[in-house]
């Protein structure tokens, strides 16, 4: 039932953030989630209808999620005359409960190989990455300083870092030249930039492995990071949402592995963002923690938890499900494989039309080069391309410069959330050649 | 950056232009650097500015002028160094010592028993049934005959599920009798009421401005809302000869006295049924305070989270209730609910906002990514929630149950000389306590108040922390006690009585 709102002539005023454009939804990133979301393709009802590309989900796995709750109904109600509910119902302490907790120290222990180990008590859990990302802003930053994030970054970035706390992002730019890599001048300049400027740097947030690039960052780079924040005094974030979606585990290596081979000599200044939404493919459940190696972060960010908390009754579900070892070994190592042969799937697709991609090894998207296809090797051009994709094409992908990337022609494709079988595959591919 | 250039050393002469000119300019361009280098870009508020010092190491503000930073350990910002000082309100610190030493009848009989919670366990034996008989189906959803997550596990709106929406709107409805209908479209989920306060701060105000807030207040509202938004609370004092009930003649100074000091006031936040008093705000005041909001052209926040937790007589109207039926401008009004207090599910993180405002809604709705609720949970609330049956039968039931601990409750209280406020609603009573205080001042009050909690092991909530201005009083939550508990806890204070006489 619609209730008429009669709009007075002396309108009553909205704050700067409420008004304010940095949510970002007006770029092409979400333009066409928008797009996809009026008109969603639908291989049987509406096969004309927009791919969705541009959404970083992970269905390739769910199958075993499904299998897990089937076989484990306990988990997920709290047994025959539920015991425990009661506990559980009225739990709402922002420490997090404590078997979810360790369960999920576990868990990330499990995804680095053993390589790294991770204490219960540094874990916060808040309501997701995103919440996570934004609660460490607020504690790291004030108002008006700047965090240094390499390009191309996620778009999201750019909202959930900016629009309530109200720092600015300055750009470390990383080009094709080197595989976007992140390289010890182009970290200089970005901070000699903000100064130039006047703005103070608080930190370095990377993510790792890379989104959009669907690349692990090297463990020099990763060294060097670490030894630049030391020296410029400030934080360095690991955004490491796609741990676990590294296809092989060898390659990826963790800020937490370096940290441990130096014996945490300088670790208070890093921070480690995990959440459960890419790697185990449950976005729905609102799942992030924040992992500090900084006591004073941790009691303020636990405190600030109280406007993200995580539901007690899936931190009590989750808890169950990762302290199964079985479960998770076998969950994770499937994954990868899985995710793996989607990505040469889509790569090899991808080439037999003459495009090429970055090299990557990890995520659930590829880093496509369509430059070749731009009329004109700019950013209007870039964006002439996506537009043509979404409304005549009807694939949602998103463009590089809505990732900030310096140079034209790139684009973030996630094909793992679409349930491709392989005519679907090739409706694809032939679709981008007719370009 | 001004540069501000000193004459003297040109006014002195030839010799003097270097050594009188040049010298004092440079160090002079050092100390604007440095003063520029070391201002903070917003002026902090009053209560994080000394914290703000406390928090810095003493070296780093010497050492910055050479090398930025680089010595001392990497500082965090100025929000989040106030808060991460140690609690120091009374609120607070009760909890800390409660989870380090909590009662239980059997075993720590002498542990500190919680008054200081504002938890409702009184009917969750029923949702307990209702859990066991329906859960299963509820969260794994069936697809024809096989049990399904799928549908929880993906993105949702972040503003909750349509389904959800549905379902609060008809339990909102159902707590209030069935006097307002609410408007699915019109509602914004977040994890918990805690975060939809902060977002509607965000929403209709800038940092620097303020709120108004008829106090005694929650004192959860000092951190929610000052936290990250900057917003400041100004306190609007009440008092107990009115029952502490708030006038428009009060809100009015508070206001203008604001005004005087160049501070913004944005909106009024009001608790209804109040806490910690648990009055229920005559529906006369509404129009007087809605007319109010209007000449002032501000908005109107009025949390009703305790909307079902209602035992006395008095008649309860939602701001809902009056906006449907007069033709006001409803762009300035925003309701707050939860299911935290009238259905005691804390842990499941389940708030509300609902707004007449569209752009705050729009705004509110992409706030919420920060803040969604689980999926799961989702899934489990809209079963529940739609179990219209089994939902009249737990919110009659809640009353009767919070009803008659409170008599019980105040009657024990009132053996030892200690008289409660009127009140109707809330799962607490305010108890004045000022009989037994040893000076009519915030410092005796906390006195007792540590008597309470380290004798007595009781914890209470001084009403200093919910900037009450009259000393003495103090919010006693008791529904998370047994009847039994009952006699056990006025003893304990009959204990700390006697030493004050």
């Amino acid at each position: 039932m619609a209730i008429e709102i009669e709009q007075p002539s002396v309108s009553v005023g909205l704050s700067k953030v409420a008004v304010s454009e940095t949510h970002g939804e007006d770029s092409p990133y979400f333009a066409g989630w928008k797009a996809y979301d009026e008109n969603p393709y639908e291989e049987s009802t509406n096969p004309s209808g927009v791919i969705q590309m541009g959404l970083a989900e992970n269905q390739v796995s769910f199958d075993l999620l499904e299998e897990y709750l089937e076989q484990q109904p306990e988990a997920s109600t709290w047994g025959k005359g539920a015991p425990g509910f009661r506990e559980n119902a009225l739990f709402q302490d922002y420490h997090g409960l404590k078997s979810f907790r360790q369960a999920m120290a576990s868990f990330m222990e499990q995804i680095r190989g053993g390589r790294a180990k991770f204490d219960l008590n540094r874990i916060v859990v808040t309501a997701g990455a995103t919440a996570a990302n934004e609660l460490l802003t607020f504690i790291l930053a004030d108002p008006g300083d700047a965090l240094l994030v390499p390009t191309p970054y996620y778009p999201g970035f750019d909202r959930d870092l900016r629009w309530r706390t109200g720092i600015k992002i300055v750009p470390i730019h990383c080009d094709s030249s080197n595989n976007f890599q992140i390289t010890p001048q182009a970290l200089e300049a970005a901070y000699k930039e903000a100064e130039s400027k006047d703005v103070r740097v608080r930190g370095v947030l990377i993510t790792n492995p890379s989104n959009p690039l669907g690349a692990t960052i090297q463990r020099s780079v990763l060294e060097e990071l670490l030894d630049f924040a030391t020296r410029k005094n400030i934080h360095l974030v690991s955004d490491e949402i796609y741990s676990g979606s590294a296809f092989s585990s060898s390659e990826f290596v963790s800020i937490a592995e370096i940290l441990e081979a130096r014996q945490y000599k300088d670790s208070e200044r890093v921070h480690i963002v995990y959440s459960l939404s890419k790697d185990l493919g449950l976005p729905g459940f609102r799942v992030g923690t924040i992992y500090s190696y900084n006591d004073k972060v941790v009691t303020t960010a636990r405190r600030m938890s109280s406007f993200t908390l995580i539901s007690s009754q899936t931190q009590y579900l989750l808890a169950s499900m990762l302290s199964n070892k079985k479960f998770t070994e076998n969950y994770i190592k499937t994954n990868r494989e899985r995710l793996q042969k989607r990505y040469q799937m889509i790569i090899e697709g991808l080439r037999s039309a003459g495009i090429e991609c970055l090299k990557g090894n990890a995520g659930l998207f590829c880093w496509m080069n369509l430059s070749p296809l731009l009329e004109e090797q700019t950013r209007e051009g870039e964006l002439a391309l996506w537009d043509s994709m979404l409304h005549e094409v009807k694939l949602n992908i998103s463009p590089g410069s809505s990732c900030h990337c310096s140079e034209p022609g790139f684009v973030l494709n996630s094909p793992c959330s679409f349930n491709f079988h392989a005519a679907g595959m090739i409706v694809v591919v032939t679709v981008l050649v007719h370009i | 950056m001004r540069l501000i250039v000193p004459l003297q050393g040109v006014v002195q002469g030839r010799g003097g232009l270097i050594l009188g000119s040049l010298i004092p300019c440079a160090l002079f361009y050092f100390l604007q650097f440095y003063l520029k280098r070391h201002r903070s870009p917003n002026p902090p508020s009053p209560s994080a500015s000394s914290s703000n010092l406390a928090g810095l190491p003493r070296t780093s503000s010497r050492s910055t002028l050479s090398s930025r930073g680089s010595l001392g350990p990497v500082r965090i910002s100025a929000r989040g160094s106030s808060i991460a000082k140690p609690d120091d309100s009374p609120y607070y610190i009760g909890w800390n010592k409660f989870r380090d030493d909590p009662y239980d009848k059997i075993n720590n009989p002498n542990g500190i028993i919680q008054l200081g919670l504002a938890e409702n366990t009184l009917c969750l034996d029923l949702i307990e049934k209702w859990v066991s008989e329906n859960l299963s189906d509820s969260i794994m959803g069936r697809d024809g005959d096989d049990l399904s997550i799928s549908g929880i596990t993906t993105y949702q709106p972040f503003d909750g599920m349509m389904e959800l929406k549905v379902a609060m709107a008809g339990f909102m409805s159902q707590v209030l009798g069935q006097a307002v209908s609410f408007d699915p479209s019109q509602i914004v989920l977040t994890a918990g009421a805690t975060p939809a306060v902060e977002i509607l701060c965000f929403c209709l105000a800038d940092h620097g401005n303020a709120l108004l807030v008829p106090s005694p207040y929650y004192p959860g509202f000092d951190r929610d809302i000052r936290f990250r938004t900057g917003v400041e609370l100004i306190p609007v004092h009440c008092r107990s000869t009115d029952n502490f009930a708030f006038s428009i003649t009060a809100l009015d100074q508070a206001f203008n006295q604001a005004r005087k000091r160049g501070v913004k006031v944005r909106g009024i936040l009001i608790c209804n049924p109040a806490n910690p008093v648990g009055n229920i705000i005559p529906r006369e005041t509404l129009y007087e305070l809605l007319d109010f909001a209007r000449e002032k052209n501000i908005h109107v926040i009025s949390d009703e989270i305790y909307g079902g937790s209602i035992f006395g007589n008095e008649e309860f109207v939602s701001m809902a209730e009056i906006l449907e039926a007069e033709e006001v401008d409803k762009d300035r009004v925003h309701i707050i609910y939860g299911l935290s207090k009238d259905l005691s599910l804390p842990g499941f993180r389940t708030g509300v906002i609902y707004s007449y405002n569209e752009s705050v809604l729009a705004a509110a709705k992409k706030l919420t990514r920060f803040c969604s609720i689980s999926a799961p949970t989702q899934r489990l609330l809209i079963s529940m929630l739609s179990d219209t049956k089994f939902i009249q039968e737990y919110l009659e039931t809640n009353k009767r149950r919070i009803k008659k601990l409170y008599d019980s409750f105040v009657a024990g209280l009132k053996q030892l000389g200690i008289r409660c406020s009127e009140s109707s609603a809330g799962l607490y009573c305010w108890a004045d306590m000022s009989g037994l205080i040893p000076s009519y001042s915030e410092k005796g009050e906390l006195e007792l108040w540590d008597k309470l909690l380290n004798i007595a092991k009781i914890n209470v909530t001084p009403g200093s922390a919910c900037h009450c201005i009259e000393p003495g009083w103090f919010r006693c939550c008791f529904t998370s006690l047994t009847h039994e508990d009952i006699p056990l806890v006025i003893e304990r204070i009959q204990k700390v009585a006697e030493t004050c006489k």
